[in-house]
């Protein structure tokens, strides 16, 4: 009853109340909206679980249930929100916080219901979650000339995702750099040299494929591997070019001059 | 349109049936929306897993695989076809649907309908006017929008929004308490539904409300206006239906020769018509036991039955 009243000697304070409501209704509906797509930071670049199809595909199977996350042993993967980076609600992990610990069994990929992560990956070590890129190279510890070698130690492929290759060290003369070089035909993308790094900032870090590898042209041919696969070469001979001064001395088929060096370090075949 | 008053539908139902009877389907369908989000955090909160996932797809006791078909099939308009584990999750899904009525999903288990049905009761209480008017076959265009963006883009791209899963997803993982998706989207669905459109959501615009109709719409499960000539006309269960064009024909049908069973794919058997009659009108039943003629010997027995029940 007092409702009654109320509303019925006060119609137009009560329009316009119920009008504020409706407007602020409109708004905040808007704002929602708008602040969905919104990002928190720029952050690492985001990983996908391992045996992840690739990215295009991925958006196509991925149905955000969040099962291979529950399955993670490590709390490795996260799904995304707001600000993340990935597709939202979809699996990544951040390797600088939490690196994929390459579970044998790799649970993850057993609990996916759809085939966003692939059923064929069956062993860890073929995982390709991204390849480690050692992007600091005026920061890296072992580029200045140290031996940190963290990176090396903590791979699980050690010596084989990441070996350290020896060089001389010109700026002292005396000592040597042991450079850490990946290998992204082993590297699986764990992200525990990334996580490792003892610099604030880490200089090697796991990008996806995409960005890391580069890519060649599709009409590109590597000579050597196809001399290889041709048994010899594919190019014809040159032609025999005479020089002056070498008239009458043999040459190859291959357009060289046949030399032999005299006792005092000349060519017995130049004369000058 | 505001008349105060008429905003207490369920009323006479209580003076005459009790509080709990007069709202026994309502308290049933909130303890199972809740027990569809319960069964998800035992296990992160307490060790006891029950169900992993999310309602997109999920896994119950190690061994039953339940997936949305709703996104199987935009899965596979954007060019995948998911393996066996979400197809089998799926098809169990479907065949339950399509026995119990599709849209038993958004009354029974869609935790989006708790914030709707809030936002309308709200909206109720503070009398405010119904708002941007939508025709309610607009979500059947969404629906068709939500197909061919998956086939256009090649990507699930509705999951960006889908406040269903979205919704869900936050409160199985707690990100709900954070001003992350879930609470963006929920607040969305929430300010709509009160301030710019009465029942907008749900019975307007949701697309995945308008794929579980579809699939809903030889359902078993029906409401049935068995006692229909005891109707006194309250008014009560229009007022309280999100979908009220779904009842007239079977309850005033009588007389056309229709029969009392609720075959609109639009009812989401939410039983809160059910609920709210002091007459005792409606009650779950078949589609099968719908000839015109079943009315007259029915309320015969009503006529008997319901003066104890009041008593009692």
């Amino acid at each position: 009853m007092a409702t009654q009243r109320d509303s019925a000697q006060t119609p137009n304070r009560r329009a316009m109340l119920t009008g504020a409501v409706r407007g602020a209704c409109a708004l905040g509906v808007l704002g929602s909206l708008l602040a969905l797509p919104s990002r928190k930071k720029a952050e690492a670049v985001a990983l996908r679980p391992p045996g992840a199809i690739a990215e295009k595909d991925f958006a196509a199977a991925c149905v955000r249930c969040g099962l291979c996350v529950k399955d993670c042993p490590y709390d490795t993967l996260k799904l995304s929100d707001r600000g993340d980076g990935p597709t939202l609600g979809t699996p990544f992990f951040n390797a600088r916080a939490v690196p994929c610990e390459m579970c044998e069994r790799i649970p993850c990929v057993a609990a996916c219901p759809t085939g966003a992560l692939d059923k064929g990956l069956t062993d860890i070590n073929n995982a390709k979650m991204g390849v480690a890129v050692l992007v600091g190279q005026e920061t890296c510890l072992n580029f200045l000339g140290l031996r940190c070698d963290v990176c090396y130690r903590v791979c699980p492929r050690i010596g084989e995702a990441i070996t350290l290759e020896l060089s001389h060290n010109a700026r002292t003369a005396k000592h040597a750099f042991f450079i850490p070089t990946v290998h992204s035909a082993k590297c699986t993308g764990c992200g525990k040299c990334e996580k490792a790094c003892v610099l604030d900032e880490a200089a090697i870090k796991v990008l996806p494929h995409a960005l890391a590898s580069g890519q060649l042209g599709k009409h590109y041919r590597l000579g050597w591997e196809e001399k290889k696969k041709a048994g010899g070469s594919l190019v014809e001979p040159s032609p025999e070019v005479q020089v002056r001064g070498m008239e009458g001395v043999e040459m190859t088929p291959g357009g060289t001059y046949k030399l032999e060096k005299r006792p005092d370090g000349g060519l017995k075949e130049f004369k000058p | 349109m505001s008349r105060p008053g008429i905003h207490h539908p369920g009323a006479s139902a209580v003076a005459a049936k009790g509080w709990v009877q007069a709202n026994k389907w309502l308290l049933a369908r909130r303890l199972s929306q809740a027990l569809v989000v319960a069964v998800f955090l035992t296990g992160p909160l307490w060790g006891v897993w029950i169900a992993k996932g999310t309602l997109a797809s999920s896994l119950t006791l190690g061994i039953l695989p339940l997936t949305d078909p709703l996104m199987v099939l935009q899965g596979l308009l954007a060019g995948h076809l998911m393996t066996a584990t979400a197809l089998l999750g799926a098809a169990i899904v479907l065949g339950f649907y399509v026995l119990v009525g599709g849209r038993v999903y958004c009354s029974w288990v869609c935790p989006v309908n708790a914030v709707t049905d809030l936002a309308h009761w709200l909206r109720l209480r503070l009398g405010i006017e119904k708002g941007l008017n939508l025709n309610r076959d607009t979500r059947f265009w969404l629906l068709g929008g939500v197909l061919v963006a998956a086939a256009a883009t090649g990507t699930i791209a509705w999951e960006a929004i889908n406040p269903v899963t979205v919704l869900h997803r936050g409160l199985v993982t707690g990100s709900i308490l954070g001003l992350g998706s879930a609470a963006l989207v929920t607040a969305a669905v929430f300010l709509f539904d009160l301030g710019v459109a009465a029942r907008g959501w749900c019975t307007h615009l949701c697309p995945v409300g308008a794929f579980y109709g579809l699939i809903g719409r030889a359902a078993v499960l029906r409401v049935t206006a068995v006692d229909r000539a005891a109707c006194d006309d309250c008014m009560d269960c229009f007022s309280v239906c999100p979908e009220r064009h779904v009842i007239a024909p079977a309850l005033r049908g009588a007389a056309k020769g229709v029969g009392p069973v609720i075959l609109s794919a639009d009812c989401t058997n939410c039983g809160r018509c059910i609920d709210v009659c002091s007459k005792t009108v409606f009650r779950f039943g078949t589609r099968f036991r719908n000839a015109p003629t079943d009315a007259p010997t029915g309320s015969a027995e009503a006529d008997a039955a319901a003066p104890p029940a009041k008593v009692a």
